[in-house]
């Protein structure tokens, strides 16, 4: 009350507008004290980046497979055998299967040793593990989603035959004819849970479990745990294909 | 040599755009004010400068470049606000080692004014984000974020006025829709409400009631979607706002040359700016003004 607001207009109107992008090149000076502050962060993440966990006895691709490669197949068993339990623990089961996907393996692994720059590599992005309880329609969709994609979609724990025109011949969950009334546990990630890589099969009514353990991170607790990294392509995903002797 | 060819190139393509009888003797005079706006987006956690190998921005970027620029420029101008549109966090191991932590404090170091929050802020929760906020010297801005029922209530205003040698700035911000891109369990309780008719009731707040000379749109929202028009994007803000003068927008990482100039509601121009991403460009706008009494003509030019 009885206060007076002298203007509610702009003292100042703008004449003139200029706009333009600066490029931060390396003809640009650094400063020194920002440069100094990073120094002790850096180190220390290359460091530990750097610090060597394993050994690869190989320089493994997922261009080299065709319906399953070694590095695909690496990484499905090591999301079961680190993952599994903790799953175990936290619910009182297992872990049936583990689906990922091709797309999903950024880099290579190089020969020689293996660091935790290989995990940032392969795996940038931070997504975790996560447990859908599946059964009947939903595992028969994700087979002939595998059949009919023919990639080397990462698997663990399933083993799929396909016939020579790519119809399913054979599919085991653990070794073990498929029952299509039992509800199986396949671990995968939450991007593809959430429909990445038109994996829709996934989506469950059911409660899920997010292990709240990041891709990444048990690759890196996989590597440390074993000395050399040598996985090679097997026969969980594979084509039979007739050979006509020739008479 | 091939940088120097494109600045070359950029100034052979400016555009004028004049309404005024201007000359440029007339910005001489003590009474015109410079105000320097200087910005980035989605830097997504890049403190070192790419390396010499790198495929696409070989030796370019890094705070430390970045922030003997600025200097200089402050140097030049301390009449100079320093900026960022979101997407401060997430892209390199420094954002898994330290959380944001590095970011925040370099930001603040390199004296940033002010930031607004982009959906990758979040991707270590809100909890992650309210606990690096005490290594941040400057404020965040979003006005459509409804923060209430989370940790960061009180701790984001929707708006912040500057003011530089007596010119009045306000500045809002503006966040992108978060379900589809920010989980439920990272965003918790925050609520994303439609930015249209919150930035058309910021820009009449900073413009009457504030009474600032210029209002300055700090946007995640994205540059454009062709594929999709409707959706809202700094360029339909544009179109669909009055009393905005500049967009400084982040999210699409859209790399422009030059500012956008685009028609707003009212047929005025609004310039609209991004830089891409990565801290491999600093976005720098100059605004003159002179005091009303002393204006000799209307009308603004606008030279990019």
């Amino acid at each position: 009350m009885g206060l007076i607001i002298s203007s509610c207009k702009q003292d100042y109107s703008t004449t003139r507008i200029v706009g333009k992008r600066l490029t931060i090149s390396d003809s640009l000076a650094t400063n020194p004290e920002i440069e100094a502050y990073i120094k002790p962060y850096r180190e220390k993440v290359n460091r530990d980046l750097d610090s060597i966990l394993a050994y690869a006895a190989e320089t493994y691709s997922k261009s080299d497979g065709k319906l399953n490669t070694a590095i695909g197949n690496f990484m499905a068993d090591a999301v079961f055998e680190m993952s599994n339990p903790v799953f175990q623990k936290r619910t009182n089961k297992f872990i049936d299967m583990v689906l990922l996907n091709h797309g999903g393996i950024r880099s290579i692994i190089s020969k020689g040793n293996i660091t935790s720059r290989t995990a940032y590599k392969i795996m940038p992005f931070d997504n975790s593990v996560y447990v859908i309880p599946m059964k009947g329609q939903q595992i028969k969709d994700m087979l002939s989603f595998l059949a009919k994609k023919k990639r080397a979609h990462p698997i663990s724990k399933l083993k799929l035959t396909l016939s020579e025109d790519y119809s399913i011949k054979d599919a085991l969950i653990n070794d073990e004819a498929i029952d299509y009334e039992k509800t199986y546990h396949v671990a995968t990630n939450d991007y593809l849970y959430n429909g990445g890589s038109n994996m829709h099969f996934f989506k469950s009514k059911d409660t899920v479990y997010d292990l709240n353990y990041k891709i990444r991170n048990l690759l890196i607790d996989y590597f440390k745990k074993i000395d050399t990294l040598q996985p090679s392509i097997d026969d969980r995903f594979i084509q039979i294909k007739t050979i006509k002797n020739e008479t | 040599m091939k940088r120097r060819t494109f600045i070359q190139q950029t100034s052979a393509a400016s555009a004028l755009i004049g309404l005024g009888g201007l000359t440029l003797s007339s910005f001489d005079t003590k009474k015109t004010k410079r105000i320097t706006i200087l910005h980035t987006n989605d830097v997504h956690s890049h403190i070192d400068p790419f390396g010499p190998n790198d495929v696409r921005n070989a030796n370019k970027g890094g705070v430390a470049r970045r922030a003997s620029l600025v200097e200089s420029i402050r140097s030049i101008n301390p009449n100079t606000l320093l900026l960022d549109a979101g997407d401060i966090f997430q892209g390199t191991p420094y954002f898994n080692y330290y959380g944001g932590e590095l970011e925040f404090k370099l930001m603040s170091m390199l004296k940033y004014d002010l930031a607004t929050i982009g959906n990758h802020d979040f991707d270590n929760g809100i909890d992650g984000l309210y606990a690096q906020l005490p290594n941040a010297n400057f404020d965040f801005v979003s006005a459509n974020y409804d923060f209430k029922n989370t940790v960061l209530d009180t701790h984001v205003k929707p708006y912040k006025v500057f003011i530089k040698d007596d010119v009045r700035i306000g500045i809002f911000g503006l966040g992108i829709e978060l379900d589809g891109l920010v989980g439920k369990k990272l965003r918790k309780e925050t609520v994303y409400n439609y930015p249209v008719e919150i930035a058309q009731d910021m820009s009449r707040i900073l413009k009457e009631d504030e009474a600032c000379d210029l209002v300055i749109c700090l946007s995640h929202l994205g540059y454009y979607y062709k594929n999709s028009p409707e959706t809202i994007s700094d360029l339909v803000l544009a179109r669909k706002t009055k009393d905005i003068d500049l967009i400084i927008g982040g999210h699409t990482h859209t790399f422009l040359p030059k500012p956008t100039i685009e028609k707003n509601a009212i047929g005025k121009n609004v310039l609209v700016n991004q830089v891409g991403c990565y801290g491999l460009y600093l976005g720098k706008v100059d605004f003159y003004l002179e005091t009303n009494k002393e204006k000799k003509a209307d009308g603004v030019t606008i030279i990019v």
